[in-house]
C-alpha cells in the first residue's frame, strides 16, 4: 500500500504501482484455482520453516536405536507418534522434513537475491550501454550457458569446501544469466519508447533515466523471473546435497535425507519418498504461482 | 551466409577461451594444489615442487600454459589415478553421450506429438492434462525420479536391473529418468512455437483452400515450428548432460558424469577440469551445429 501512495504522479515511469492495476493483477491470479493451490502449500511450506521448533513433533536430531525403521502410520507395525516414519538410526522423518524446509528456503531465496543483483546490473548495463560492454557481457553469458547446469557450481562448492555460504554462491553465481538477457532485451526494446525519450529531453540523467524510468519497467518480468528461479535453486540445493557436496551442516536437508535414504530403499521405501515429494510438492508451488504471476502481469494477456 | 558462419566460429573461438578461463579457475580457487596432491609430504618439497611446476608464476603467465596444455590435450595427471587425466576423461565419454542421445531421441518422439496435439486441441482435456505433466515434470529431483523408479520397477516389481551398465536392459531405467528431464520443457516449447504459426495468414489460406487439417499441420505449420525447435533442442543439450551426471551416480552408470563427481569428492582436480571442459566443449559443439543447422534451415538467412 505505500508504494501506491509515495508513488509520483508520473505513471509511465511508475509501473504497475497503482491501487487498480494492483487489484486486477489480484484478481486475474485469484481466478486460477491452480495458482491459489500452490500459494497455500507455500505459505505452509514457509510457515512450517519459520515455526519449526514448534510444529515439528521431535527434535530433528534425536536418534533411537529400538525405533530405527518405523513405517508411516498408515502402513503395518506403524505409530501414531511417528506421522512418515523413521530413518536408519530412529530420527522422525517429519520432523527433520519440516527442519529441512529452512536450508532450502533459505538457499533458494538468498541465492536468486545474488543472482538476481549480478544479472539485473549487467541486463541494465548491456541494454543500455550497448557496444562494447553489450558485447563483453553478452560473451560472458555464453561462456555460462556452455556449462550444464549444476556442473559449474558443483566443482566451485568442492574447490571452496562446501558450506552455506559456498552453497548460496555458487548456485547464485551460476543462475544469473537468465536475468541478464531478459532485462537487457527489455531496456533494448524500452530505450527506444517516447517516455524515455521525453525523460532524457527533459534533462534526465542517464544514471536517472536507467534507475527510474528503465529499471522499474522491468520489475514484473524480474518478480516473475525470481521465483521460477528460487524453484530452480531449491532443486539444485537438493541435487548439490545429493552428490554430496551440500550444506555441511548438522541440519538436514532434504536432499541429503533422500541421499541418505537411497541405501535403505529396499527396506524403507519412505526414507527417500518423502522428502522428495516435499521437494516436489514446494517447486510445483512456486512454479504455479510464478507461471499466473506471469499471466496476471501481463497486460496483454485476458 | 559465409560472413555470418565466420562470425559464428570467431564467437565459437571467444567462447572457448571463456571456458578454459572458468576451467583454470576452479583449481586457482582451491587453494593449493601441491599440498592437494602430496598431503604427506614436508612442507620443503612442497615448495620445490610449486616452484618446479610453475605454481609460482604469475597468474596470467599460469593460464597461457593452461590454455597451451589444453589444446595438447594436456590437463595433467590425475591426482589419484597417476595417469593422464582427458584420457580416462575420454573413455566415459560414449557412455555418456549414448544415455544422452537416447533421452534426446525419447524426448522428441514424445514431446513432438503431444506438444502438436496439445496446441491444436487447445483448452481441452488433452491439452491440460499435458500442461499438468509438464508442471510435475518440472518441479521433480531428477535424483529422486530415479530412485522413485528403483523402487517400482526393481525392488516391487523385479523386471529390471537397479544398476550397473552391463546390459541394454540396464539402458532402460537411466534412460527413463534422463528423458523426463528434456521432455517437460521440449513439449512446452513445441506447444507453444504450434500455437504461434497456426494462427498465421498462411495457415488460414491453406485451410481456406480446403487443404486437410493433417497437411496443414505436417507440411504448413510444423515446417515453420521447428526452427525455434532446432535452437532450444541445442539449448536443451547442455541441461541433458546435467541431468547425466546425476543420473549416472544414481544407477553407478560409469560415464563422465559419475567420474566427475567421484573426482570432485576425492579432490582430483585434473580429472574434474578435463571433466568439465570436454563437457562444456560438447555443448559448446552441439550449439555451434544447431547455429549452422539454423543458418541453412532459415532461407532469410541462406540466400543471403
Amino acid at each position: 500500500m505505500a508504494i501506491g501512495t509515495l508513488a509520483p504522479p508520473i505513471g509511465a515511469a511508475a509501473g504497475p504501482a497503482h491501487a487498480a492495476e494492483r487489484s486486477r493483477v489480484w484478481r486475474k491470479f485469484a481466478r486460477n484455482p491452480a495458482a491459489i493451490a500452490g500459494a497455500l502449500i507455500l505459505i505452509t511450506v514457509i510457515g512450517a520453516a519459520i515455526f519449526a521448533p514448534y510444529v515439528a513433533p521431535h527434535e530433528p536430531t534425536r536418534q533411537s536405536l529400538i525405533r530405527r525403521f518405523t513405517p508411516p502410520v498408515w502402513t503395518a507395525g506403524g505409530k501414531a507418534t511417528y506421522l512418515l516414519g523413521t530413518d536408519q538410526v530412529g530420527r522422525d522423518i517429519l520432523s527433520r522434513m519440516i527442519y529441512g524446509a529452512r536450508v532450502s528456503l533459505i538457499v533458494g531465496i538468498t541465492a536468486v537475491l545474488v543472482s538476481l543483483t549480478l544479472g539485473v546490473t549487467l541486463g541494465l548495463l548491456g541494454g543500455f550501454l550497448r557496444g562494447r560492454v553489450d558485447t563483453v557481457i553478452m560473451t560472458v553469458v555464453d561462456v555460462t550457458l556452455s556449462f550444464p547446469p549444476l556442473l559449474l557450481a558443483l566443482a566451485f562448492v568442492a574447490a571452496l569446501g562446501p558450506s552455506l555460504l559456498t552453497i548460496i554462491i555458487a548456485i547464485g553465481l551460476t543462475g544469473w544469466e537468465r536475468y541478464t538477457r531478459v532485462v537487457r532485451a527489455e531496456v533494448l526494446a524500452l530505450r527506444e519508447k517516447d517516455f524515455v525519450e521525453a525523460a532524457r529531453a527533459l534533462g534526465a540523467s542517464p544514471a536517472r533515466t536507467l534507475l527510474r524510468h528503465l529499471l522499474p519497467n522491468t520489475f514484473s518480468s524480474i518478480i516473475v523471473m525470481s521465483t521460477l528461479q528460487v524453484a530452480q535453486a531449491i532443486l539444485q540445493e537438493a541435487a548439490l546435497s545429493f552428490l554430496g557436496v551440500g550444506t555441511g551442516s548438522a541440519y538436514p536437508t532434504w536432499g541429503q535425507m533422500i541421499s541418505l535414504g537411497r541405501d535403505f530403499v529396499t527396506v524403507a521405501w519412505w526414507l527417500p519418498t518423502f522428502p522428495g515429494l516435499a521437494i516436489l510438492l514446494t517447486v510445483l508451488a512456486i512454479n504455479l504461482v510464478g507461471d499466473r504471476l506471469r499471466d496476471a502481469l501481463d497486460p496483454r494477456v485476458g | 551466409m559465409l560472413s555470418v558462419i565466420v562470425r559464428r566460429i570467431i564467437r565459437l573461438v571467444v567462447v572457448l577461451a571463456g571456458v578454459s578461463l572458468v576451467t583454470f579457475a576452479i583449481l586457482q580457487v582451491s587453494g593449493d594444489p601441491i599440498s592437494l596432491m602430496m598431503p604427506e609430504a614436508p612442507e620443503a618439497d612442497r615448495a620445490v615442487l610449486r616452484q618446479s611446476m610453475g605454481f609460482n608464476d604469475p597468474l596470467p603467465v599460469q593460464f597461457a600454459r593452461f590454455v597451451g596444455n589444453i589444446v595438447r590435450g594436456d590437463f595433467g595427471q590425475s591426482f589419484f589415478h597417476r595417469e593422464p587425466a582427458l584420457p580416462i576423461v575420454l573413455a566415459r565419454m560414449p557412455t555418456t553421450l549414448l544415455l544422452s542421445v537416447l533421452a534426446m531421441g525419447l524426448s522428441l518422439l514424445i514431446a513432438v506429438p503431444i506438444g502438436i496435439l496439445s496446441a491444436v486441441r487447445r483448452n481441452s482435456v488433452f491439452d491440460h492434462s499435458a500442461t499438468l505433466v509438464v508442471f510435475l515434470g518440472t518441479s521433480m529431483p531428477v535424483f529422486w525420479t530415479g530412485i522413485m523408479l528403483i523402487l517400482l520397477f526393481a525392488v516391487q516389481l523385479r523386471v529390471l536391473p537397479v544398476s550397473g551398465w552391463d546390459s541394454w536392459a540396464a539402458l532402460v531405467l537411466p534412460g527413463i529418468t534422463l528423458t523426463t528431464v528434456s521432455t517437460p520443457l521440449l513439449l512446452r516449447l513445441v506447444r507453444s512455437s504450434m500455437l504461434d504459426v497456426v494462427g498465421l495468414d498462411y495457415v488460414r489460406t491453406a485451410r481456406a483452400k480446403g487443404v486437410s487439417e493433417w497437411i496443414i499441420i505436417c507440411r504448413h505449420a510444423l515446417t515453420n515450428a521447428a526452427l525455434p525447435l532446432v535452437t532450444v533442442a541445442g539449448l536443451q543439450f547442455g541441461l541433458l548432460l546435467g541431468g547425466a551426471i546425476i543420473t549416472e551416480t544414481v544407477f553407478a552408470v560409469p560415464g563422465m558424469g559419475r567420474l566427475i563427481v567421484g573426482a570432485i569428492r576425492q579432490l582430483d582436480f585434473p580429472i574434474v577440469q578435463a571433466g568439465v571442459f570436454v563437457l562444456a566443449l560438447i555443448v559448446v559443439l552441439v550449439n555451434f551445429a544447431v547455429d549452422i543447422l539454423y543458418i541453412y534451415l532459415n532461407p532469410q538467412i541462406r540466400v543471403r
